[in-house]
């Protein structure tokens, strides 16, 4: 199924700005730049809470990402139990988005270049 | 990016000494010593740091003396054993708790401390063989697989910092936690082993262990000449499990001489047994290329 | 008297002394293989199996109807064992420590006691009448210590009904597992090589039980083999040597073969049973090193 637009994109990402790589881990990963499409507008969401975790990393990081009212998720490789919460959350995931910065992974996304994920990675 | 992980379920069958052989022969790559319970690699990679850090994971109850009124409600709580009366009072052996909030939550005089556990500390490092990613987990601690999981992103990022895309994990002993977690995004996990009843059974059950993650798996059996009865089992099952054979090293007391001069075997004057590693790790690099 | 017999490094034959000090022991023993990941006492001890039993940890399980998602159980968690995501509450039952507390802040009695299988807990008895009890981790369970204390349990049972003294073969490493192994013990023997990994783990192992205040000896395995830093850090330390087990080729294959190594020879017999005889002098002392 080829990505559409839909109203609340996540991306994970190093970094708080649209210039910063993404960050292809998901539960640990350091943050997510949240964009809503329409608009353009777009705020970082720290996953600290996340990584500090001894485990469910990825459950903790997908709660983050319900409470930021994200509808996509764009990372490089997501883990089962993780995949399992995003799945029960609703969230759509676009997997194998890594080497490239959160602007370009955004503006792909919008092409409809990704394709959704039917099966976490591993 | 390709990431070996070498396991062997059985401690002791040379997972450690064969790694820093690869080590030694690998191009390019990061090296990770994900055995963060007892390391032993950077004995002989002999890393020099670079930057470090602790290491901080979960939480550990704490009673405040003061506060406590030893009502003892909080011993009644605890799953783990962890609490216990002391003269008057209660006290919480950290090393048993598990930090899962039970009776900081219960306790009626708000008496119990929850803090940060520091677990252990990790490492970036420079060595003679590339870069090397290691840690060491304190004593009694649970080893969760978190710090495991630290590690391999670390390693991963230094690798991409680097353009590298070859990472070398020596694994820990067993098939618990830090194994699982070691092998969270792994190409190929090598099982070293041995031809003897403990070597054969603790194989079965890590190769079971891959086969449950879907992580594709090879074999290499070192002291192969201890015993020709366990080596046709082991054989046997590499063949029913359809895992390839990399190779079969001799008993040879070259690995411990060169552990005792702080060399990789496949270092110092070549040695028969140095070149069959040299082969053997030919083997596994076909595998790691091979999709 | 229990002994625990503990290695920082793995294969340094942990194993192959708990067998023999079995095998040798004066007084009714019994055998525990603590290693509940990778068991294999019973490979030289041959037991006849009288048992198994599957040890379960108790785990929530949900009522949907009577849950109101109101997100208690998750918010008190800290192993992100439950998740409330919108409106799913989802369990991760693999994550779960047994706490119990989630059962606990439910206001709406909508969580139970369902279970998650740990592995199994076996007991037989030798030809020589040795009871021999191993754990055995179900493969893909994570947590070892919820096993090992039900094992524990089940062992000191029986020492105190049979009035045994008991030998347990512990885990490798100094974490959390061989912790649990080896901190009821009445004197922890730690086995170890003469090489420089053999040294660098004896000394995480000191360090890490030393503060629990147990007598420790030390049993240098493959002794001839690399250097003599072990035995100078020994010396350094007032650690006493009990037992050096010379390398051997014979040594090896009788290994390889399944053997109890106290049965290859007189020799190695009576190296064993002056080690079990020091022991029990350390275990009634009661010396420790601060």
């Amino acid at each position: 199924m080829r990505s559409a637009p839909a109203s609340i994109l996540a991306v994970t990402s190093e970094g708080p700005t649209l210039a910063d790589q993404v960050d292809p881990r998901f539960g640990r990963a350091g943050g997510f730049v949240v964009m809503e499409l329409e608009t353009g507008a777009f705020r970082y969401v720290d996953n600290g809470s996340s990584q500090v975790l001894p485990q469910g990393a990825g459950i903790q990081a997908t709660e983050n990402l319900v409470k930021a009212g994200a509808q996509v998720l764009l990372t490089g490789q997501v883990g089962p139990k993780a995949w399992a919460a995003l799945e029960a959350a609703g969230l759509k995931v676009v997997q194998g988005v890594e080497d490239m910065t959160v602007a370009e992974a955004i503006q792909r996304f919008r092409a409809g270049e990704f394709a959704f994920s039917d099966a976490p990675a591993h | 990016m390709r990431e070996l992980v070498i396991l062997s379920g059985k401690g002791g069958t040379g997972k450690t000494s064969l790694a820093a052989a690869f080590a030694h022969l690998a191009q390019g790559k990061v090296l990770c010593d994900l055995d963060v319970d007892a390391p032993d690699l950077h004995l002989i990679a002999e890393p020099a740091v670079q930057r470090s850090g602790p290491f901080l994971s979960g939480h550990v109850a704490v009673i405040d003396p003061d506060l406590c009124k030893g009502c003892g409600a909080c011993e009644g709580l605890c799953a783990f054993g962890a609490i216990a009366k002391q003269e008057s009072i209660f006290t919480i052996d950290a090393s048993r708790c598990e930090g899962c909030k039970v009776c900081v939550n219960r306790c009626p005089e708000e008496a119990i401390d929850f803090q940060e556990r520091l677990c252990g500390s990790w490492y970036e490092s420079e060595t003679r063989f590339g870069p090397m990613v290691h840690a060491l987990l304190d004593p009694g601690q649970e080893n969760s697989g978190k710090l495991v999981t630290l590690l391999k992103a670390k390693a991963r990022e230094r690798a991409r910092q680097l353009g590298l895309d070859l990472i070398l994990s020596d694994g820990a002993p067993g098939i618990g936690c830090p194994v699982i977690s070691s092998l969270a995004q792994a190409t190929l996990a090598l099982l070293v082993t041995e031809p003897t009843p403990s070597g054969l059974h603790d194989l079965e059950r890590v190769e079971s262990l891959c086969r449950h993650f879907r992580m594709p798996t090879a074999v290499l059996i070192n002291k192969a000449d201890l015993n020709p009865d366990y080596l046709s089992a082991i054989r046997s099952l590499c063949s029913t499990q359809g895992m390839p054979l990399v190779g079969q090293l001799p008993h040879d007391p070259a690995v411990v001489e060169a552990m005792v001069r702080g060399e990789a075997v496949t270092e110092g004057p070549a040695t028969p047994f140095g070149d069959e590693v040299r082969h053997v790790w030919g083997s596994i690099l076909h595998l790691l290329d091979t999709p | 008297m229990i002994v625990a017999v503990a290695s920082g490094k793995g294969g340094t034959g942990k194993t192959t002394v708990s067998a023999s000090l079995a095998s040798v022991w004066k007084r009714p023993v019994m055998a525990v293989d603590m290693d509940v990941e990778e068991p294999n006492l019973h490979l030289f001890l041959r037991p006849t199996w009288a048992s198994a039993e599957s040890v379960h940890l108790a785990v929530p399980l949900l009522d949907e109807d009577r849950c109101r998602l109101c997100g208690a159980c998750a918010d008190f968690c800290q192993f992100k064992a439950i998740s409330l995501l919108g409106k799913h509450l989802m369990l991760f039952p693999e994550m779960c420590h047994g706490c119990g507390g989630c059962l606990s802040v439910c206001p709406e009695g909508a969580l139970r006691r369902g279970q998650r299988e740990l592995g199994t807990v076996e007991v037989g008895i030798t030809g020589e009448a040795i009871p021999c009890l191993t754990g055995r981790l179900r493969v893909g369970e994570a947590m070892s210590p919820p096993l090992m204390r039900t094992l524990l349990g089940k062992a000191w049972a029986q020492k105190e009904l049979e009035a045994r003294d008991m030998v347990i073969d512990a885990p490798p490493g100094v974490s959390c597992p061989a912790m649990t192994a080896v901190r009821g013990a009445d004197v922890i023997l730690l086995v170890t090589e003469p090489t420089p990994f053999g040294l660098h783990d004896l000394r995480l192992a000191w360090k890490a039980f030393r503060p629990l205040g147990i007598p420790m000896g030390v049993v240098i395995n493959r002794a001839g083999l690399g250097d003599r830093n072990v035995q100078g850090f020994c010396e350094e330390n007032v650690l006493p040597v009990l037992a050096e087990i010379p390398f051997s080729r014979d040594v090896a294959e009788h290994y390889a073969r399944g053997g109890v190594l106290a049965r290859l020879d007189a020799g190695m017999k009576e190296r064993f049973e002056a080690l079990a005889e020091r022991l029990e002098r350390m275990a009634l002392e009661g010396v420790t090193h601060a």
